[in-house]
């Protein structure tokens, strides 16, 4: 868990304040930072055949899932062999192989996609889970209500996580949502809801693996608000100016990273010296993904015009140039 | 050959794709028990059952999205909307989500969304649209209309079967006053071709839909006045079938367009736009247009009259440019 928070720090690190300062990375950059606990104590329980639909800002969940940092380097910097072959940039990527499909910028709309899958993995009974990701901001969307409702309907296996990180772009929950605690909606449509500290990657970890118990067991769907802060702006040009420093500095003193660091520390799981490691290796893996990235070519502009419909050799999606390996998963 | 309506031909076309393919399944508000508003699904329900026909909560957006997610799953949904007017509910997951999936990550996305459209019925502004246009508009989409019975089994089949997210509007002017001979062995009728439904030699008249049959009403009195009218059914809007469209034109040398939908940024704003840039050279007339006045469609009965084209006011435009 560890490796994969801090996996996640320094990639994103990476791409706001390097690549994107450096202008290989152009267009919008949106980053988990200090809320990674939410992606990587979910993904990571996830098995085989098991469906995640993260959010912009789940790094890991990705990672966990089996996308190379290769892959994901190559896609935010657009280039041809990245796994969107350069369509689509940031964080969009998906593979049913891997079991992971991508949100689209219309905020909620994979809500409605992950009871579809649902209602598929209900249908094979071979008690595997969807989980998807959403913001508190998302929560204001028709579609987030039309997906928790249809899935405590029809008791579907989803697990729908709300990484509430306190600000949608610059507006503070007040204006976003008058309930005191968003976890009291699951109750309103008939599920079990609950509130959980999302920069404690282990509270985490319990409260979904419970929820994934109830839908494997075909007990149906359950949300879970997990309470964190973005510790950026919206994106790499937004400087947050509207988030008073009091607050940063509050949430500051509740890393998740520093958190399970202390923990690990003072249980003697962990020494300092092999934190280190940790971190060195994570450095090498982040330069050698950049580095292929970076000498990885550029589409060709007549390629825009392939693909917006499936032909003859659809499913291009298993002829990624970049090899798809499992090195990277690591499940614990 | 038996004779059979648009409605029996569209609801065996569902029926027979069931049969054939497990994954095919049925999904929409009131189509199970109730059979659906028109009755499209009657009796699915007790033949499939509750896990390939499924009522659904009034969620137009996630019928679209959960569509979605069970074709990426391998599935092959057919989502019914009650009214296609109420396709807007779901609009963003099918221009956002659905239509472009295999662009950005190469996944395929087979589904359909059906339901009936059009107007001629009193059904007001909300039960009465010719909404197809918002989705011609979107790329990663298929849009068909069947006119015939025939045509509405075949596009039903091919549409199930497609690897795309397909559109398939219904003329409900048309479920149960259309019956034409529909073949018992299994065919399919290609998405992207059109169909020529009446030969002729001295104008072109390009449709779809419903307007098919006021176009070979006004044919037919056309004919009556020594005029040889060819009528086009365009049968799919997207792709648009531009072969079938030019060669007509470069045979009558005059060309006439006409949907129920309205003016502005209709399909006959994109034919004219078409046969203008590569068919200049083979017009003897000006391309002409019938089409819906730019309003919602009005409920009262001489309201829609006046607001629908119909084989008087085409056989009109048809002899205007007949004698041009």
């Amino acid at each position: 868990m560890l490796y994969y928070l801090k996996l996640t720090r320094a990639a994103e690190e990476r791409i706001e304040r390097v690549l994107y300062r450096q202008g290989k990375i152009v267009g919008g950059v949106y980053v988990g930072r200090g809320q990674e606990a939410i992606a990587v104590g979910a993904a990571i329980q996830l098995v085989e055949g098991d469906v995640v639909l993260p959010s912009h800002r789940d790094f890991a969940a990705f990672v966990i899932r089996g996308f190379t940092l290769k892959e994901i380097f190559c896609n935010w910097m657009g280039r041809a062999n990245g796994p969107t072959r350069g369509r689509d940039n940031t964080l969009h990527l998906g593979d049913m192989g891997r079991g992971v499909i991508p949100i689209i910028s219309h905020l909620g709309d994979t809500c409605p996609v992950a009871c579809g899958v649902a209602m598929a993995l209900k249908q094979r009974g071979e008690g595997r889970v969807a989980l998807v990701h959403f913001g508190e901001g998302t929560t204001s969307r028709g579609d987030v209500h039309e997906a928790m409702n249809w899935a405590a309907v029809m008791k579907l296996p989803v697990i729908f996580i709300c990484n509430n990180n306190a600000y949608a772009y610059s507006t503070p929950t007040e204006k976003q949502y008058a309930v005191k605690d968003l976890a009291v909606r699951g109750a309103a449509y008939g599920m079990p809801g609950a509130k959980v500290d999302g920069n404690d990657v282990l509270a985490v970890y319990s409260a979904v693996a419970e929820a994934i118990r109830l839908a494997r067991a075909g007990r149906g769907p359950s949300f879970l608000e997990c309470r964190t802060f973005r510790m950026t702006g919206h994106s790499a040009h937004d400087m947050a100016e509207y988030v008073p420093d009091k607050l940063f500095a509050e949430w500051q003193e509740k890393d998740p990273i520093g958190l399970l660091e202390r923990k690990l520390l003072s249980s003697r799981i962990l020494t300092r010296e092999r934190i280190h490691e940790i971190e060195k290796t994570i450095e090498k893996e982040i330069d050698d993904a950049v580095a292929f990235a970076d000498s990885s070519p550029m589409p060709e502009g007549p390629t825009a015009l392939e693909d917006a419909y499936c032909g003859p050799k659809c499913g291009w999606e298993k002829t990624s140039l970049v090899p798809s390996p499992s090195s990277v998963v690591r499940n614990n | 050959m038996p004779v059979m309506t648009y409605l029996d031909a569209i609801r065996q076309g569902i029926w027979e794709e069931m049969e054939r393919d497990p994954s095919v399944f049925l999904l929409g508000e009131d189509i199970g028990a109730y059979g659906g508003a028109f009755k499209v699904t009657a009796g699915m329900l007790e033949k499939f059952g509750a896990e390939r026909v499924i009522d659904t909560p009034i969620s137009e957006s996630a019928i679209v999205g959960a569509a979605v997610g069970a074709a990426l799953m391998g599935m092959r949904p057919v989502a019914e909307m009650q009214f296609m007017d109420f396709i807007s509910c779901g609009f963003d997951q099918i221009v956002n989500m659905a239509a472009k999936i295999h662009y950005r990550w190469g996944a395929k996305v087979p589904l359909v969304i059906r339901g009936p459209a059009g107007a001629g019925v009193h059904g007001g502004p909300f039960h009465s649209q010719s909404n197809e246009m918002w989705f011609v508009h979107t790329p990663g989409l298929k849009v068909v209309v069947p006119a015939t019975a025939y045509d509405a089994k075949g596009l039903i089949k091919a549409a199930i079967r497609d690897d795309n997210p397909v559109l398939y509007f219904e003329h409900k002017f048309l479920y149960r006053r259309i019956k034409d001979d529909v073949p018992e062995e299994d065919y399919t009728v290609a998405i992207g071709q059109a169909r020529i439904a009446r030969e002729g030699s001295d104008l072109t008249l390009i449709t779809y839909g419903a307007m098919v049959w006021a176009a070979l009403e006004a044919a037919d009195t056309l004919a009556k006045e020594g005029v040889s009218v060819e009528v086009v059914d365009l049968r799919s809007l997207l792709p648009y079938d531009e072969q079938t469209v030019l060669a007509s034109v470069r045979k009558t040398n005059k060309v006439l367009l006409l949907h129920e939908d309205t003016r502005t940024g209709g399909m006959a704003g994109e034919l004219a736009a078409l046969i203008a840039e590569t068919s200049f050279e083979d017009l003897d007339g000006p391309i002409v247009r019938v089409t819906a006045p730019d309003t919602p469609v009005p409920f009262s009965p001489p309201l829609e009259e006046y607001f629908l084209p119909n084989a008087q006011k085409v056989a009109e435009a048809a002899r205007k440019l007949a004698a041009y």
